[in-house]
């Protein structure tokens, strides 16, 4: 019988290494020694477990989640939605997808963003929900705007949505940015060039996707997100053994 | 030629200076959710010893970063996990796992959990106790990982397959929170180094 245990090992060659000079930021917090690797135990394979009570069914709805009365965010109505599945191809069900992202206009609410665009009184920019048996999540938020960051002199952020999913163990944990078709800025940032495989810099681009919009309501975006898979155990599970 | 349909792990990307919004919104400066998570990792029933856990992360400069979050990962005093791959029950409310922000001006960070026992390795082995962190910031690529162990579990650590792996002895010691008392609860300091020769060791798991 199969049963699922070790995770992949992590194609280190496929993620942006810790040290990208041209995202300057990184020169002074990129480890310089190797990496020990470790092979897993429980405390790799297990993590935490989220269930409906840690979240409101509201949460995934950024449009309305930090509206007031009956007020909504300004902006290009979108839903952002696909599936988590992992190396297999397997969905993970009741996994957290947790998102946040500047406003329309390119401006975050945090106490220290200083951009000079408008915070949107009705919006905050965070959401959060569960996937379901297959794997599916999806949000309802306003497309973010473009701004600018302090990394060259005219460095321009692409529109992008920060994710954030948790898997099944600790070993999956990954936080990673969502861009969208077509915006010519993905090309000019250095922070999606620290990437350095070009088609892994395109497995961050959401596609529109025309059959899962809400007619007269909000355009959609496909974003499909890969965790680590795990091995199925044919034989005697050393993990555990003796 | 038949073709392996295995997908790849969607990259990383920085979690940027912004992550309080989504992970820890009252931090950013608003509050969107009644619940956020992460904050309470043993709950009010676990046994075992409280204690408090501080540290600051210190980049290649040697200034501490000020937009750090951390989350942790651990067993119980019994050495459980609170994971249905485990097994074995834990006390209600523990969950084990924590969420954890710098001070915007001091960078330091801290947090209250239960000391974790020893808990299960491979290979029918021991684990010293220990806490697996897990931190993102702005400039940091890829999540780095590495594992808190206790100054007061010498022989255990000593037992050690994950600390023993460590072929230098003196990067080992990275990785041992100091123990001291203050009011009479143990608190364990535990200073990350991104670089620099006491470069703490991080690990890929
Ligand atoms: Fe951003």
């Amino acid at each position: 019988m199969k049963k699922p245990a070790e995770f992949y090992q992590r194609d280190r060659r496929w993620h942006p290494p810790a040290l990208t000079p041209d995202y300057k930021t990184s020169v002074a917090r990129s480890p310089q020694f190797a990496l020990i690797s470790l092979e897993n135990s429980p405390s790799e394979i297990t993590g935490p477990v989220f269930g409906h009570g840690d979240i409101d069914p509201t949460d995934n709805d950024l449009v309305y989640n930090y509206a007031q009365g009956d007020q909504c965010a300004i902006g290009e109505r979108i839903i952002l939605h696909g599936r988590v599945v992992d190396e297999n191809g397997n969905g993970v069900p009741a996994t957290l997808v947790e998102i946040w992202q500047a406003n329309a206009g390119g401006r975050y609410r945090h106490k220290k963003d200083t951009y000079l665009a408008p915070i949107d009184p009705n919006f905050g920019g965070c959401g959060r929900t569960l996937t379901d048996e297959d794997g599916y999540y999806y949000f309802r938020t306003v497309k973010p705007g473009a701004y600018p960051w302090r990394n060259w002199i005219n460095s321009w952020r692409p529109a992008h949505i920060h994710l954030s999913i948790f898997g099944s163990g600790f070993a999956q944990r990954l936080i990673t940015q969502c861009y969208f078709e077509g915006d010519p800025l993905i090309g000019q940032c250095a922070i999606v060039k620290s990437i350095p495989d070009p088609d892994a810099r395109k497995q961050l681009i959401a596609l529109m996707d025309l059959n899962a919009t809400v007619p007269l309501d909000a355009i959609a975006y496909r974003f499909d997100i890969v965790l680590r898979g795990r091995r199925s155990t044919l034989f005697e599970n050393r993990l555990e053994g003796n | 030629m038949q073709k392996l349909n295995y997908l790849k792990e969607t990259p990383s990307q920085t979690a940027g200076p912004y992550v309080h919004i989504g992970l820890a919104p009252g931090a950013a400066g608003f509050d969107a959710y009644d619940r956020e998570l992460g904050q309470d990792i043993a709950g009010p029933h676990a046994k075992g010893e409280r204690i408090r856990v501080e540290g600051v992360v210190i980049d290649g400069t040697g200034s501490p970063i000020k937009d750090v979050l951390l989350e942790t990962w651990q067993a119980n005093a019994q050495g459980v996990f609170a994971h249905p791959e485990d097994g074995r029950p834990v006390e209600d409310g523990f969950r084990g796992w924590g969420r954890v922000i710098t001070d915007f001006d001091t960078g330091e960070w801290g947090f209250e959990t239960v000391k974790p026992g020893p808990s299960r390795a491979r290979n029918g082995k021991i684990a010293a106790p220990h806490i697996s962190l897990w931190i993102v910031a702005r400039g940091i690529n890829i999540g780095l990982n590495t594992r808190l162990y206790f100054e007061d579990e010498a022989e255990a650590n000593k037992q050690d397959d994950v600390l023993n792996l460590i072929e230098w002895e003196r990067r080992r010691t990275t990785l041992i929170a100091r123990r001291s008392l203050r009011d009479g609860m143990p608190v364990y300091r535990f200073d990350i180094q991104l670089q620099g020769e006491n470069e703490t060791v991080f690990f890929d798991i």
